[in-house]
């Protein structure tokens, strides 16, 4: 097939930890990307994507599979692919006419050459002026405008971006989208396809004529969308009302999709990742769950609160697990358990929260266990760290263990040292 | 740079006539061309073993010494830079030479200056027989011993905190080894680079006597420099002379101070990764002027055309980068096996050999001798961190809060840190000698003149630095005296104390070997301790000693290390700094 530019098969990718461990990342990717399309990987955090980028990229090998680019395999970065950073990635020592060169200048283009073609760049990009400015004088929407023109001026046949617009606030993000989006439909650059990586939904809806949709533990496939016959790219539009809706709930449910509403049940192990939520953003939420009907529509209540639909997924899914609340087909709803914690003061809601912690957090359970059968009730974090290393990574595993420290010490579930990394039942300061 | 006028359109049509800047920057660089000829022509002149050279002490011959000395500090400088970009690139890119490169360097950045000297210098002039080029290279290698560690070490930290981003863009556009060196390396790195050379050279002027008047094994060779000339004045008891050699030495450190490394540093800031913007711009007029030139920027034109052929020179492009990103980096359990194998026979090979050339000479009773000198010079540094910490705290905390204070103390600070505090030792053998006092308590503030800065320089950043709220916060509740100490100075100044506190101890070690041992006229002042041990056996010019006492003095400062230093400094860095993380 002519049109078939990057193929990704079969791709499997696990960390090794230790000779007889594996961290799993993904699971048997397999799709392609096509000519004259915009593709967009929708994931929660630790669905993998970004690793699945690095690997089309040629910088990260993967464990199993291959990635094939116009008919070879990639092994390492190859001339037609550039990418878009996250962070920006601009080096600080040089201007943005030197940033812009770069690529070219590994190409091994001449000076006269390389510098015309900057600034050709630098023109379709929108930085004119700014050429001998360093980066650190710019903005961050202008930092990835440079971003942008340095990817660009190497005529890249495959364009792949990670988050590109997430470091961004929302009307530079719309800004640049648009500016995108127009340089793509008036054919100005010599790009063929563009991925992009995004954990947002209204991003994948609003640029996207694919949408592919990774679920998490290990990174997988969930479902593959063309959206490209949307009517319009208008978020408040009915269709792309129902599309958000319906990516919501492909994203919160697991692959069977046999969803049993009202009791879907949430199979977590010791190594479940804790989402990183402040136990106060729980008792925010809920607050605002009550303010509405029964059930809330979950890009409702997003806007109610000027939060985006996917910064609501961790938060919600700690209510979830916690059993104060429950979704369904992209409707939330307070449990009753959710409502008499409403309805609580502050220590009674300490103590329900202690008790749910307890009761469906299997590592919150161990945690108090091990403390409580130790004679002296004191034990070392580095214990319980070894633990969960057992099935995640090391700074994974770090942070859901602050995260549940976070937690466990809000609940008043066991007491924290910082100094001596100790977990006890002691009060602090004793 | 000056390159950024290339691209404008406009560019004035008179660029091209000469100003005023130009003509005394053409001077300058046609007098510098000269006088480096000229110092350079003197050093491979004939040479033998024994044979006195002439050193006066006629202060007309100051700046011509002047030069011969700072041409070998740069020449070192030279050298500590050639072997940073080698070492510490190896050690920043293949995980074994790491694991033996950097405790290497922990190890002889401890190792003291004079013993370097002692066993080298023969070798070096039976390298070179019958020239001068042999004790010219032994004193570079001195100086350069003085210099290097600190160099690499920093440059070693740069390599390893790249950030991941950048590799990757690297990766990405497919830069060559060449060029990524170039591009990313060499400028993350460089603001560290020339920070920590400006320190190497003030390291080699406290060790300027040492390195040039070198008295090894009863030969006692003065090389021509200003370090010989003090070594003369001093031998000679003249007061007047060693005024000169001090005024000497001022200007020029001043000189290379404006000319060379502020306009460098203050050029370097735009390589720092994130410029905070509360710092201070470092500024230096020779830049401003350099950047007004218009014949600068015209060679600042060709200096980019060169720096392109170089960074894009097709011949070192042809090796594709490809992403040493992956974590899954694997080797053979068998060879790390015998890797490892490897290390340890050569390590206990080289014990064993040491032990042999140790032991039939001094034995155990010989060894324990040296141990105890050792602790002797312990104590010595312990006191000195404990007394001057008790004078700079109070100082320092009460600069620090004064910002008007700090702005004009800094740089006398700085210029104090540059100075070689060794010059001033003939005032305290002259005061002993006088007042009749104790010769192993008296000469032990000698050892901290030159680094007792350090302490204060941090202590007074550390306060400057207190958050203007928490200052406010804690006057609001009437926190003062003891309990002000106790719960916002010092916790505040902790983790810069220790920092200076680190620096001040090491050097206070390695002076140990001036201080211990001091002289002047025919006057002789000897402490007990290690580094007076180290610095006779050198001149009597017996090995094994020298070998013992640098082992013994190598031994303690890392168990300072080890079990004082880095426990208190990971302490500062989680749990007395403002920023969570």
């Amino acid at each position: 097939m002519s049109d078939t530019i990057l193929e990704i098969s079969h791709v499997h990718k696990a960390y090794n930890k230790s000779s007889d461990q594996a961290l799993h990342v993904l699971k048997d990717i397999h799709f392609s990307l096509k000519k004259d399309e915009i593709v967009a990987l929708l994931g929660k955090s630790g669905s993998g994507k970004s690793t699945l980028l690095r690997i089309m990229a040629g910088l990260v090998p993967p464990s199993k599979g291959r990635v094939k680019y116009r008919g070879n395999w990639i092994q390492n970065p190859v001339p037609g692919i550039a990418m878009v950073f996250q962070s920006f990635a601009l080096l600080p020592w040089l201007t943005v006419l030197e940033n812009v060169e770069l690529g070219l200048e590994a190409a091994g283009i001449g000076r006269e050459d390389r510098r015309k073609r900057a600034l050709e760049a630098i023109d379709i990009i929108g930085l004119d002026g700014f050429e001998s400015a360093y980066p650190r004088e710019l903005s961050g929407g202008m930092c990835q405008r440079v971003g942008f023109a340095r990817a660009l001026v190497v005529n890249p046949d495959v364009l792949l971006m990670d988050e590109p617009f997430s470091a961004l606030d929302v009307l530079t993000a719309e800004n640049l989208k648009s500016d995108l989006l127009a340089l793509w439909r008036e054919k100005k650059t010599n790009t063929n396809a563009i991925l992009l990586v995004t954990h947002s939904i209204e991003e994948a809806v609003s640029l996207a004529d694919r949408i592919i949709i990774m679920g998490s533990d290990p990174g997988y496939v969930r479902a593959d969308l063309q959206v490209g016959a949307l009517p319009s790219r208008d978020l408040d539009h009915p269709e792309c009302r129902k599309l958000v809706d319906e990516i919501y709930t492909l994203m919160t449910t697991t692959t069977e999709g046999k969803e049993k509403p009202a009791k879907r049940a949430w199979q977590i192990g010791l190594g479940y990742r804790l989402p990183q939520v402040e136990p106060s953003e729980l008792s925010g939420l809920i607050e605002t769950m009550k303010t509405f009907e029964d059930k809330i529509d979950l890009p409702e209540l997003a806007d109610e609160i000027s939060m985006q639909v996917d910064d609501l997924f961790p938060i919600l899914e700690t209510l979830e697990v916690l059993g104060f609340a429950q979704i369904a087909k992209g409707d939330a709803q307070l449990t009753e358990l959710g409502e008499a914690f409403y309805e609580g003061d502050l220590q009674e809601r300490k103590r329900m929260f202690a008790e749910q912690l307890i009761a469906t957090i299997p590592l919150a359970r161990h945690i108090r266990q091990v403390i409580d059968d130790k004679p002296n009730h004191r034990v070392s974090e580095e214990r319980f760290l070894a633990r969960l290393e057992d099935s995640l990574s090391e700074k994974e595993a770090e942070r859901v263990l602050r995260t549940m420290i976070d937690w466990g010490r809000y609940a008043e579930l066991f007491a924290y040292d910082f100094n001596s990394g100790m977990l006890s039942l002691e009060d602090p300061g004793t | 740079m000056s390159q950024e006028h290339v691209y404008s359109i406009n560019r004035e049509p008179i660029s091209r006539f000469i100003n005023v800047w130009d003509l005394l920057l053409l001077i300058a660089v046609i007098f510098c061309l000269f006088f480096l000829s000229k110092a350079g022509s003197q050093m491979a002149i004939p040479y033998a073993l024994g044979e006195p050279l002439p050193i006066s002490l006629n202060p007309n011959e100051l700046p011509f010494y002047a030069l011969r000395t700072v041409l070998r500090m740069f020449i070192a400088l030279g050298i500590s830079l050639l072997f940073t970009l080698a070492v510490g690139t190896l050690a920043a890119k293949n995980k074994r030479c790491e694991r033996i490169i950097i405790p290497l360097i922990d190890v002889l950045q401890s190792v003291p200056v004079l013993s370097f000297l002692a066993i080298t210098v023969t070798g070096f002039i039976q390298l070179f027989p019958g020239s001068l080029l042999g004790p010219e290279c032994a004193a570079i290698f001195v100086i350069f011993t003085a210099q290097v560690w600190n160099i690499t070490l920093s440059f070693y930290q740069s390599l390893k905190t790249m950030p991941h981003e950048l590799k990757e863009v690297a990766a990405v556009f497919q830069l060559s080894a060449w060029q990524r060196f170039w591009k990313m390396e060499l400028p993350h790195s460089l603001s560290g680079l020339l920070w920590n050379m400006m320190m190497s050279m003030s390291a080699s002027w406290f060790f300027v006597v040492l390195s040039e008047s070198i008295a090894v094994a009863h030969q006692h060779i003065r090389l021509p420099g200003v370090g010989s000339y003090i070594g003369l004045a001093i031998h000679d008891g003249n007061l007047q002379a060693i005024g000169y050699a001090i005024m000497t030495m001022v200007i020029v450190i001043f000189i290379y101070d404006q000319i060379l490394f502020r306009p460098l540093i203050a050029w370097s800031e735009k390589f720092k990764l994130d410029a905070s913007p509360t710092d201070e711009p470092y500024e230096s007029w020779f830049l401003d002027w350099l950047r007004k030139s218009k014949l600068a920027e015209q060679f600042g034109f060709l200096l980019g055309f060169l720096k392109d052929k170089l960074i894009n020179f097709k011949w070192f492009s042809r090796s594709v980068a490809t992403a040493e990103l992956s974590e899954t980096y694997k080797t053979h359990p068998l060879v790390d096996w015998f890797w490892q194998l490897l290390v340890w026979s050569v390590f206990c090979f080289a014990a064993y050999r040491l032990y042999l050339f140790i032991a039939p000479t001094i034995g155990m009773r010989g060894l324990m001798h040296v141990a105890v000198l050792g602790l002797a010079t312990s104590c010595r540094v312990i006191v000195l961190i404990v007394v001057s910490s008790l004078i700079w705290i109070p100082v320092g905390v009460w600069v620090g809060g004064r910002p008007k204070w700090v702005q004009a103390v800094q740089p006398l600070i700085q210029l104090a840190a540059a100075f070689p505090a060794n010059l001033f030792y003939p005032l305290f053998v002259i005061a002993i000698v006088q007042f009749k006092l104790n010769v192993e308590v008296w000469v032990t503030p000698l050892m901290i003149l030159g680094t007792q800065w350090y302490i204060l320089f941090n202590v007074i950043a550390g306060t400057a630095k207190i958050p203007r709220d928490l200052n406010l916060a804690v006057a609001n509740f009437g926190v003062k005296g003891v309990l002000w100490w106790r719960k916002l100075a010092l916790p505040a100044i902790f983790p810069f104390y220790i920092t200076g506190a680190i620096t001040a101890a090491g050097g206070a070690w390695n002076a140990s070997i001036v201080a211990e041992w001091v002289s002047w006229g025919s006057t002789t002042l000897q402490a007990t301790g290690l580094g007076a041990y180290i610095q006779a056996s050198t001149y009597e010019g017996q090995f094994p000693q020298i070998a013992l006492g640098t082992a013994m003095m190598c031994v303690y400062v890392l168990l300072f290390n080890q079990l004082l230093w880095r426990p208190l400094y990971r302490l500062a860095e989680t749990r007395f700094k403002y920023d969570k993380g």
